[in-house]
């Protein structure tokens, strides 16, 4: 009797020394798991929608400045605590003004940024396309032109042309 | 003479087609006033780039909360001479002036002299390893949207602001204090 219970008490000792073992892996691989870095690949993939707060056109995946520095750990920070991508961005608009955005967002006052380039290209192309239209107009007939002293402009009449001619030849 | 022909053959043009000539008079007059908005444009924002601090005239008044959840409005300190000092924990020369700041506060404190500390474009964690680095006692609050940064158009930190009893600015420090800069300032201000 009291070997079968020396054995189950041993048995017993086993199982819980076992399960410990299986215990101490399980939270291990799970404090692993969480704790797995962020690489820089992920932080950069957010830090180039963002500009250098200091220096003036670097994005923030390429700045050397200790202050980018310290946002891409920021940022590093936020992915390891399971921040999404939008969350992270509208965090940096609240904390540091919409200006670290590398393209502004399409409304409101800097909605101006996408549609005035745009605005200017067709105002352009229209202004240009009139432009050209007026000098077509404008242009005299084939016979006036073949009508002329053939290298003459055609603007100018013949009885101007000849008096041109006179004056200059006057001269020489 | 050829003029004279040229202008009656645009005369002629335009009255043939009156709705063509008073649609392009619209569009020359909307294409002129747009051109006047975008020029009207870039130059403010040019002056704004290009102008430097604010260092004269009412210091822009600003509300800041400071680390500590506590929230100091400029436009409530008159009768008291102000010193604004923008600064981040990432900037070499603002480690440079901390020390001597924290003097001069610690000096002046008790005479009608608030100090309060922006801190521009920093991550909290580092900014309060810094004020505690440093032993930091006066207020010191992050510039959310750099909103106060822009007010006063700061170029870079550190740059330190003086605002004398009647919240006028009394002019701008670029770059690091060093001893006596901000005493003889302080002095001449608090001596009006």
């Amino acid at each position: 009797m009291c070997l079968l219970q020396a054995q189950r008490q041993a048995q017993m000792k086993q199982l819980s020394a076992l399960i410990s073992v299986l215990l101490l892996i399980a939270l291990l691989t799970g404090a692993a798991y969480a704790q797995e870095p962020v690489s820089d690949d992920e932080v950069n993939a957010i830090a180039k929608h963002l500009y250098c707060p200091v220096c003036e056109n670097t994005p923030l995946d390429v700045c050397p400045t200790q202050a980018c520095k310290d946002w891409r750990e920021l940022i590093r920070q936020q992915l390891s605590q399971g921040w999404t991508e939008d969350q992270i961005m509208d965090y940096f608009v609240a904390n540091y003004g919409i200006r670290v955005l590398a393209q502004p967002p399409a409304r409101g006052f800097t909605a101006l940024v996408w549609i005035l380039p745009v605005a200017g290209l067709v105002g352009g192309g229209l202004f240009l396309w009139r432009l050209l239209r007026r000098w077509q107009d404008r242009r005299p007939p084939a016979e006036s032109v073949a009508a002329g002293e053939g290298a003459a402009p055609p603007d100018i009449e013949p009885e101007v042309l000849a008096r041109i001619e006179q004056e200059v030849e006057s001269r020489f | 003479m050829t003029d004279t022909t040229t202008l009656d053959g645009e005369a002629a043009t335009d009255e043939a087609q009156p709705r063509s000539g008073a649609g392009m008079t619209i569009w020359r007059w909307l294409a002129a006033g747009l051109l006047v908005a975008l020029l009207a444009l870039m130059a403010w924002g040019l002056r704004t780039r290009a102008g430097g601090p604010v260092e004269s005239g009412p210091a822009p008044d600003f509300t800041l909360t400071t680390f500590e959840g506590e929230t100091i409005t400029l436009s409530d300190l008159r009768g008291q001479v102000v010193i604004i000092n923008f600064w981040a924990s990432w900037c070499p020369p603002c480690r440079d002036e901390a020390p001597y700041l924290e003097a001069t506060w610690r000096k002046y404190k008790d005479r009608g002299v608030v100090f309060i500390g922006v801190d521009y474009v920093d991550t909290e964690p580092n900014a309060l390893a810094y004020i505690e680095e440093f032993d930091i006692t006066y207020p010191n609050g992050p510039d959310i949207g750099q909103k106060i940064a822009q007010a006063y158009r700061i170029k870079g930190v550190p740059e330190t602001f003086y605002v004398d009893k009647t919240g006028q600015l009394r002019g701008v420090h670029i770059g690091p204090l060093s001893p006596p800069i901000l005493d003889n300032k302080i002095e001449e201000l608090l001596a009006e």
